[in-house]
C-alpha cells in the first residue's frame, strides 16, 4: 500500500473490488480480498485506445463498487437486482456499439466487448442481462427493423426504461431452433401468435419480446409488447446456475400484433441467428472476464493461505495451475481483441465468433474448476467468487451455441461437410 | 462562472511501494496511475457548480505527457476543456513549485473559481492547494465537506477533530475538497466519447525550482506478527506482563 491507501473512513473494498476507493453504500462480502488485479501478461493494454481503456476502467469500478458488494445475496436468494439496469443504461452500456442517433453511444465493437469482460467478471449473470438487452433485442432492432421502430424503440431500450427479451429456444428446440412449433399466422393486417419458448433470459421483467416464429411466409420476428393479452411469462425456479439472473419460459396463447410489430428485414432463420453472431462475440469476451476474476482470487488466496508452513502458491503443483491458467488467458485475451478488430473491420465471420466463444467459455469454466480446487473447502463459499463463476458458467457453455454445437460449425467450416445431422 | 480544477495523477493505492536504487525517489516500474482520490471530489464539485451557476469547468493538471488519460476521464465526467502543463519530472516537484506554476496557469485562464483536492493521495502533503490560494491571494478555504455557492460568494463547512466549523467567503476563491462533499459520478460511455473532441491544451512546464528536496525514503517498519496469548479472563495476567514487559507501553 502506499501514501495514504484509503481515504479516512473510507471502507476497504469487497472481493475483486478496485482500486479505488469505494464510494458507494453496500454490504462487501465476508472475505477481504484485495482489490482486482487483471493480468496483463503479454502488455496488451497497450494494444488499445485512451477510450477503450477508460469504458474499460470505468465498467471495471462499476462492477466492484455497485455490483460485487450484493451480487452474493442476489445468487443466494435466486433474484436479480433490476433496480441496477436504469444505473447500465445512464452510464450507456446497453447495445453500446450502436449509433449515437439512437440514443446509443456509438463506440467501437473492441469497446463493447471490454464492457462484457467487466460485467462478466462480476457476475454472468449481470453479463446476460446486458447481452440480451443489446445483441438481442437493439441489435435485431437496428439491424432488421422499420426506421419507426428504431426510433420508437432504441431510445428506451438504450436508457433501460425498456426492458427486452429473446425468444427463440422452445421446449423441444434448442439446438435446432429451425424445428420451432411457435406459430404466427394472418389475421387481417394483424397477426396471430402461438407457441411456448424456454430459458428465456430477462423474460418476466421484459416489457417488449423479440419473438421468432414460423409462418406460410417463414421464419418471421415480431417485437410483441409484454403486456398483450395472451402473453405470460412465468419464471423458471430451482436453477443452480445464473441464480443472479431472470430465466422465464415464455407463453403465447392468441396473441394479437399489428403487421407494425413485424420486423420487415428479418426474413428466415439467418436473421434469428445473425443475432446470437453478435451476443456471442460478446460472450467471447466474458469469458476471459470470469476468467481473470477467477486467476486474480487464486493467485491472491495461494499467496496467502499457509500449508505446510510455507504459502500454498510456493509450491509445485499450485504455480503449474498458475502458469497453465496465466497462459490459457492470455491466449483468451489475444483472440478476444482479435475478434474485436475483426469485427470493427467489418470482415469478422461467424466461424470466427464460433472459436471465441467456444474457446473463451471453456477456458473460463476450466478456469473456474481448477480455482475451486485450489481454494479448498473456501472454493465452495460464495463468500469467494469462484464457485458463483463456476456455476453461472455452466449456462454459458450451454446458451448462445452449446460448445459442442460450435465444434461442429467448425468442424463444418475447416471441412466444408456438415456433420449436424 | 469560468471554474478552474487543479487535478493530479497518483499511483493507484494497490501498488505496492519499493524504493528506487538511489534512496530518495521510488521506483516506479509497473505503477498503475488513476486520478486521486479527493480530485475526483473536486471534478464532481465544478461539474455541480456549472449544473447550478452555468459556466465552464476548465481541468489543470501537471504531469506526465500520457496523463491526457485522467485528463480525459474529467472531460468525459462533464468537463469542457483540459490543460496539461507537462512536466517529466513532476513527481520531484515540490509543492510550491507546483502551486506556482498553477498559479500563473489560473490567473491565464481567468478564473473565478477553483477547486482542488484536500490532498493527494501520494505524497500526503495537503499543501499545493492552500499555497495556490496564497499565491492569488484569493479567499481560500480548505478541507470543505458542505458548500452552497451563489455568483459572488459561498458559505463552506469544514469538519476537523475539534468540530465543525461554518465559513462564508467571497470570490475569487480557491477550495480544497473533502470526503463527503459529494458522490462523484461515473464518466457515461457518451461522455467518453465526446471527451475525445473536447480540448486538451499541452504546454511545457517552467523548469521547477525546488526549495525542498527529498533527501531519502524509507519504508514504514513491518509490523510484527500477533501472538494470542489466551481466551477470555484467564488471559488477563498474560496480557498485562506482556503488555509490561515485552511492549513496555503500561
Ligand atoms: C440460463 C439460460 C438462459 C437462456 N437464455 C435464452 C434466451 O434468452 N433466449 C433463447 O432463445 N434461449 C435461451 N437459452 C436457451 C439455450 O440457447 C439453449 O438451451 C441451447 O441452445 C441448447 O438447447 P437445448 O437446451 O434444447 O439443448 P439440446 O439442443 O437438447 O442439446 C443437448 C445436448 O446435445 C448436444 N447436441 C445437440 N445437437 C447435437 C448434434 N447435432 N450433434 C451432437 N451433439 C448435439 C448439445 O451440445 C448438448 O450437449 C438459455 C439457456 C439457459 C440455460
Amino acid at each position: 500500500m502506499f501514501g495514504e491507501a484509503r481515504p479516512r473512513g473510507v471502507p476497504p473494498v469487497g472481493p475483486g473490488g478496485d482500486s479505488r476507493p469505494s464510494r458507494l453504500p453496500g454490504r462487501a462480502a465476508g472475505n477481504t480480498m484485495k482489490p482486482f488485479q487483471q493480468l496483463d501478461f503479454l502488455g496488451l493494454d497497450a494494444e488499445l485506445s485512451e477510450d477503450e481503456r477508460m469504458v474499460r476502467d470505468t465498467v471495471r469500478s462499476w462492477s466492484s463498487e455497485r455490483y460485487l458488494p450484493i451480487v452474493m445475496d442476489h445468487f443466494e436468494a435466486g433474484t436479480f437486482p433490476t433496480e441496477v439496469l436504469p444505473e447500465l443504461g445512464e452510464m450507456g452500456l446497453f447495445g453500446a456499439n450502436l449509433p449515437e442517433e439512437y440514443g446509443c453511444a456509438g463506440l467501437n465493437n473492441v469497446a463493447y466487448g471490454l464492457i462484457c469482460q467487466e460485467l462478466e467478471r462480476a457476475d454472468s449473470g449481470l453479463r446476460s442481462a446486458a447481452s440480451v438487452q443489446g445483441s438481442l433485442v437493439m441489435w435485431p432492432i437496428f439491424e432488421y427493423g422499420s426506421e419507426e421502430q428504431r426510433r420508437e424503440f432504441l431510445p428506451r431500450l438504450a436508457t433501460g426504461e425498456l426492458i427486452g427479451c429473446f425468444g427463440l429456444t422452445e421446449p423441444d428446440f434448442g439446438s435446432n431452433p429451425g424445428g420451432m412449433r411457435t406459430t404466427a399466422r394472418r389475421d387481417g393486417d394483424d397477426w396471430i401468435l402461438d407457441g411456448r419458448k424456454m430459458w428465456i433470459t430477462n423474460g418476466t421483467i421484459a416489457q417488449i419480446a423479440i419473438m421468432w416464429a414460423r409462418s406460410e411466409e417463414g421464419f418471421l420476428g415480431f417485437v410483441v409488447p409484454c403486456d398483450a393479452p395472451g402473453f405470460s411469462a412465468p419464471e423458471q425456479k430451482h436453477k443452480f446456475s445464473l441464480r443472479a439472473s431472470v430465466t422465464s419460459e415464455l407463453v403465447l396463447e392468441d396473441v394479437r400484433v399489428p403487421d407494425s410489430a413485424r420486423l420487415p428485414k428479418a426474413k428466415g432463420l439467418r436473421a434469428p441467428l445473425s443475432c446470437l453472431t453478435q451476443a456471442r462475440y460478446g460472450i467471447a469476451w466474458g469469458g476471459v472476464g470470469a476468467a481473470l476474476a477467477c486467476f486474480d482470487e487464486a493467485l491472491q488466496y495461494t499467496k496467502e493461505r499457509v500449508v505446510f508452513d510455507k504459502p500454498l502458491a510456493g509450491f509445485q503443483l499450485p504455480q503449474k495451475k498458475l502458469a497453465d491458467m496465466a497462459t490459457d488467458i492470455t491466449l483468451g485475451q489475444l483472440m478476444a481483441l482479435r475478434l474485436g478488430r475483426l469485427k470493427d473491420a467489418g470482415t469478422l465471420t461467424p466461424a470466427q465468433v464460433s472459436m471465441g466463444k467456444r474457446n473463451n467459455v471453456h477456458l473460463g469454466l476450466e478456469v473456474a474448476r481448477t480455482v475451486r480446487d485450489m481454494l479448498g473447502a473456501n472454493g465452495i463459499s460464495l463468500e469467494y467468487q469462484v464457485g458463483r463463476h463456476l456455476c453461472n458458467l455452466e449456462s454459458v457453455i450451454t446458451y448462445e451455441g452449446t460448445h459442442d454445437i460450435h465444434t461442429l460449425a467448425l468442424g463444418h467450416e475447416l471441412t466444408g461437410i456438415p456433420a449436424y445431422r | 462562472m469560468k471554474i478552474v480544477v487543479c487535478v493530479k495523477r497518483v499511483p493507484t493505492t494497490d501498488v505496492q511501494a519499493k524504493i528506487a536504487a538511489d534512496g530518495a525517489a521510488l521506483d516506479t516500474s509497473g505503477f498503475q496511475y488513476m486520478l486521486s482520490f479527493y480530485d475526483e471530489l473536486a471534478v464532481e464539485q465544478a461539474i455541480l457548480t456549472k449544473e447550478q451557476l452555468g459556466g465552464e469547468v476548465v481541468v489543470v493538471t501537471v504531469g506526465p505527457g500520457d496523463a491526457t488519460k485522467e485528463l480525459r476521464e474529467c472531460l468525459a465526467k462533464g468537463a469542457d476543456s483540459a490543460v496539461l502543463i507537462k512536466d517529466d519530472a513532476w513527481m520531484d516537484r515540490d509543492a510550491r513549485s507546483t502551486a506556482k506554476v498553477l498559479a500563473d496557469k489560473v490567473r491565464e485562464l481567468g478564473a473565478d473559481l477553483v477547486f482542488t483536492g484536500r490532498v493527494a493521495t501520494d505524497r500526503d502533503n495537503a499543501a499545493v492547494g492552500a499555497m495556490l490560494g496564497t499565491l492569488l491571494d484569493w479567499a481560500t478555504v480548505t478541507d470543505v465537506s458542505e458548500l452552497e455557492l451563489t455568483e459572488s460568494g459561498g458559505t463552506a463547512k469544514r469538519e476537523s477533530e475539534s468540530g465543525v466549523e461554518t465559513l462564508t467567503f467571497s470570490l475569487p476563491a480557491v477550495v480544497t475538497c473533502d470526503k463527503g462533499l459529494n458522490e462523484p459520478r461515473y464518466a457515461g460511455l457518451k461522455g467518453i466519447m465526446a471527451a475525445k473532441k473536447k480540448p486538451v491544451e499541452e504546454v511545457d512546464a517552467p523548469a521547477a525550482e525546488n526549495h525542498v528536496q527529498v533527501q531519502s525514503l524509507a519504508l514504514p517498519a513491518e509490523r510484527q506478527e500477533g501472538r494470542i496469548v489466551g481466551e477470555g479472563a484467564a488471559a488477563v495476567p498474560a496480557l498485562i506482563e506482556a503488555l509490561q514487559n515485552e511492549a513496555q507501553v503500561l
